[in-house]
């Protein structure tokens, strides 16, 4: 979605303080850069700082945009540090720094192997699977977290993630590897009682 | 389940996240199947990482932008002329 969006968008005009089409950028870009505030942050006030906070800044360093990388991962790298400051600001008490989290061993090794993968989507989507999957997320480190939602949730590429990120690919692998094996090890545990309590009943 | 090395497990699921995402070069994705093909709990960790990215990928892009949300933030970015066009 967003590819094609950002197709038809004129950095030209953007750049030249066009109005109209810093609105439809606004449109193109707002419910990712939500989501994105929403699932670092938890509340629905704190995302629409981040939210706001974006564009805000988007707004005032487009004159000098260099168009290095593309609009959509410039604006995601704007999200992603708005994100950083506010979980900061709000959350002190939570160490950011990368070199706590994303490169080391612990969390890669499997230790549930209840295969839940032949469940019916149905069961897999029930409003319950669903908060399984949203508290999942929630655990995942901030900076891991990140790269996750970046990658996963909303389709950048590694390169784009990085990009975004300031991270190297080969970073943003490992952590990409972390969140995706913490996140199936969480559901795991989940479906595992789950299929355990339907065998029982 | 067969009698192979589980000393492989640690390192070949490290290679995991790539060979979904269709990443992981040719020699390496030869050995990673060979090793699926004889080690159950690895082809249940690919098959469960391979579903929860499915999940992932559901319910999460149907959280669009409230409206009220986009009305505050058109407001804040004195962009209210053009509150009406979306589509």
């Amino acid at each position: 979605m967003n590819k094609t969006m950002s197709l038809e968008i004129s950095l030209e005009a953007l750049i030249a303080g066009d109005r109209a089409e810093f609105a439809r950028l606004v449109d193109a870009y707002s419910s990712p850069i939500y989501r994105l505030g929403l699932r670092m942050l938890g509340t629905p006030q704190d995302a629409e700082d981040v939210l706001q906070n974006t564009f805000l800044s988007a707004l005032t360093h487009l004159p000098k945009f260099e168009g290095r990388s593309s609009l959509s991962t410039w604006l995601y790298r704007i999200a992603a540090n708005e994100a950083l400051m506010l979980i900061r600001k709000k959350k002190p008490e939570i160490n950011l720094d990368d070199s706590q989290t994303g490169e080391k061993d612990e969390g890669l090794l499997p230790t549930q192997f209840v295969d839940w993968s032949a469940l019916p989507e149905d069961e897999l989507l029930s409003d319950e699977g669903k908060k399984a999957l949203d508290s999942a997320i929630e655990t995942l480190p901030e900076s891991m977290r990140l790269v996750f939602l970046l990658r996963d949730v909303e389709g950048l590429s590694i390169k784009e993630t990085a990009d975004a990120l300031n991270l190297t690919e080969t970073n943003v692998k490992t952590r990409l590897l972390r969140a995706r094996m913490l996140l199936r090890e969480q559901l795991s545990t989940y479906y595992g009682e789950r299929i355990a309590r339907e065998e029982r009943q | 389940m067969t009698d192979h090395a589980h000393t492989n497990c640690e390192e070949l699921l490290s290679s995991l996240s790539a060979y979904i995402d269709g990443d992981l070069g040719l020699e390496l994705c030869l050995e990673l199947e060979k090793h699926l093909a004889g080690c159950d709990n690895c082809r249940v960790v690919l098959n469960t990482t391979r579903r929860t990215l499915d999940l992932v990928h559901t319910p999460l892009e149907k959280t669009d932008l409230p409206k009220d949300v986009r009305e505050r933030l058109f407001k804040r970015l004195n962009l209210d002329d053009y509150l009406s066009q979306k589509s």
